[in-house]
């Protein structure tokens, strides 16, 4: 009944997502992967989410949960799909301008200067140079790179390379973040920093940040909500709310509450590989 | 044997001359040309002695006089722009042909499923072969040396062209997919500056064998052109001019590749730092 009158109101609201819709909508989302020997690889099943503006949630689970696929999919890489995600209202089958991704390594172009690469999708998408030029410049100092934009990435630390990823997802001004293990390669140290920086970034800029990782603490730092999934099929088994003050020092390590929520998810993970609480999974 | 139980070597305290702190960091540059002299001392003298025949080698003195009146005369530099001429064009046609194609095989799979088997099997067969056959095709004149030259550079251009585009890195790629870029902006952004260095490669290799390619056409009938001139030379047993030519074609040779490897320098600049601080 409400799918029908999703579809009748659609192409009212087709650019403008009406009041109160969320940003990101996945519905009964699945992936299947064709293995080499012909056998059909569930990924995804039945995966139903919503992000709204502004909202910061994160995706945690084990290693080979069909996480990336996510984000793969909400990047436009995967265009085959069943079910229906949509950003900012629209239907998505591609990669979309709303979206901006970081990747676990920075992928910069090693031949290009820190500024140039931040500027790299103003020259895909076609955006006026001088604007975007000005905002690269704007967005390296914001994530602490202000003096480094002549530098080409192997001249800079691998938190750097990061940032400047972070920087070139943000260049085009997109209604989403999506970061998939962005500080999964960094040392644990840089890593706290690094959460620290983006989730003053996301504060910042008010951007909608949908963040996948192994890190139960960090996803519990960032966000607004986690959402836990299981593997085999990639599913997922529970949203938790994090209702912790922002902002979020590192020193929130020992707050009860953050100790209890991040508790809560890893019984939720460890009960998913040990079996020991079947009940959970749908 | 531990240093500290070790007796202490009494050396004879005769002073060793410091040598100077270039030489002390760099000793290849005063070893190299050392090995040099004593080479040519030893040629030099066996070929004196009459230990070897002048015929079979000629000693280094009467090469060098070989290579400074032939200089002199203008007869290698007029016969050199020859050969370097069927060499720069059979490099050009290699380079172009080589470049497009490996291109065309590693995006088209269509193009690579037709043409690959067909490009192992003619890899494998030796090019120079085809020499006598491209002389009787294009004639005497330069042509038949140009294509000599283009068919022996174009497979290590092609080869190298293939694997650059096919060792593209992933990840710059999907930033750029993500950003809904088409083949041909992935191609300009990322493919083709990725696939650099194993173009350079292939231009290092092209830059000599494209020498070779222009002196064996000569070999098999030419009119001018060095490798004309070394088979003349050799008919006539004047092996020191042999000799010296070879000088000339290694000077060439060398000047080729130090430019190639010029140009890498500049448009790799980011090569060496990446490759060191690469996680």
């Amino acid at each position: 009944m409400t799918a029908i009158d999703d579809r009748r109101a659609q192409p009212v609201g087709l650019n403008q997502p009406r009041e109160g819709s969320p940003l990101i909508a996945v519905r009964e989302l699945s992936k299947v992967y064709p293995t080499a020997k012909g056998e059909r690889v569930q990924a995804l099943s039945r995966i139903n989410m919503e992000i709204a503006q502004g909202e910061f949630v994160s995706l945690v689970g084990p290693s080979g949960c069909g996480k990336t696929t996510v984000l793969r999919i909400l990047a436009g890489l995967i265009a085959d799909y069943t079910g229906d995600v949509s950003v900012s209202g629209k239907s998505l089958h591609g990669p979309s301008r709303e979206v901006g991704v970081v990747f676990q390594d920075a992928n910069l172009m090693p031949w290009r200067t820190a500024l140039a690469n931040v500027l790299l999708p103003a020259e895909v998408l076609g955006l006026n140079r001088k604007q975007a030029r000005a905002r690269a410049q704007e967005l390296l100092s914001m994530v602490g790179l202000e003096g480094f934009e002549r530098k080409l990435p192997g001249e800079l630390s691998g938190g750097m390379r990061q940032r400047v990823a972070i920087a070139r997802a943000l260049i085009h001004d997109p209604a989403v973040l999506l970061l998939d293990e962005p500080f999964g390669a960094l040392d644990a140290m840089t890593r706290d920093t690094m959460n620290v920086e983006l989730a003053a970034i996301a504060a910042r800029s008010q951007k909608t940040v949908f963040l996948i990782t192994h890190s139960i603490a960090e996803a519990v730092f960032l966000s607004d909500r986690v959402l836990v999934m299981s593997s085999r099929p990639g599913r997922i088994v529970e949203v938790i709310p994090v209702e912790l003050p922002r902002p979020r020092g590192l020193d929130i390590i020992a707050d009860p509450g953050f100790a209890a929520t991040v508790l809560r998810i890893r019984r939720l993970l460890d009960g998913d590989s040990a079996s020991a609480l079947p009940s959970i999974a749908h | 044997m531990s240093d500290a139980t070790a007796p202490e070597l009494k050396l004879p305290a005769a002073p060793i001359p410091r040598l100077p702190a270039w030489l002390r960091a760099r000793p290849e540059l005063a070893l190299t040309p050392l090995v040099l002299v004593l080479v040519l001392g030893v040629w030099q003298a066996v070929v004196s002695l009459g230990l070897v025949s002048q015929y079979v080698l000629p000693a280094p003195s009467d090469i060098g006089l070989a290579l400074f009146e032939g200089l002199r005369s203008g007869l290698f530099i007029q016969h050199g722009l020859v050969t370097l001429g069927e060499a720069a064009g059979g490099f050009a046609i290699a380079v172009s042909a080589g470049l497009v194609m490996g291109t065309l095989i590693a995006e088209v799979r269509l193009v690579e499923r037709a043409v690959y088997p067909y490009l192992v099997m003619v890899q494998t067969m030796p090019k120079i072969a085809l020499a006598p056959l491209l002389v009787v095709w294009f004639g005497f004149g330069s042509t038949s040396k140009v294509a000599v030259a283009a068919i022996i550079s174009f497979f290590p251009m092609l080869v190298t062209t293939l694997a650059g585009m096919r060792a593209t890195d992933q990840g710059r790629l999907d930033v750029l997919r993500a950003l809904g870029a088409g083949p041909l902006r992935c191609f300009a952004l990322a493919k083709l500056p990725d696939a650099l260095p194993h173009i350079f490669s292939g231009l290092s290799i092209a830059v000599v064998f494209c020498m070779t390619g222009a002196i064996v056409g000569e070999f098999v009938g030419a009119s001018a052109g060095l490798g004309y001139l070394i088979v003349q030379a050799n008919a006539r047993m004047n092996i020191p001019q042999v000799f010296a030519i070879l000088l000339a074609l290694g000077a060439i040779g060398v000047t080729g590749y130090a430019l190639v490897q010029g140009l890498r320098r500049r448009l790799l600049f980011w090569e060496p730092k990446q490759e060191l601080s690469r996680p």
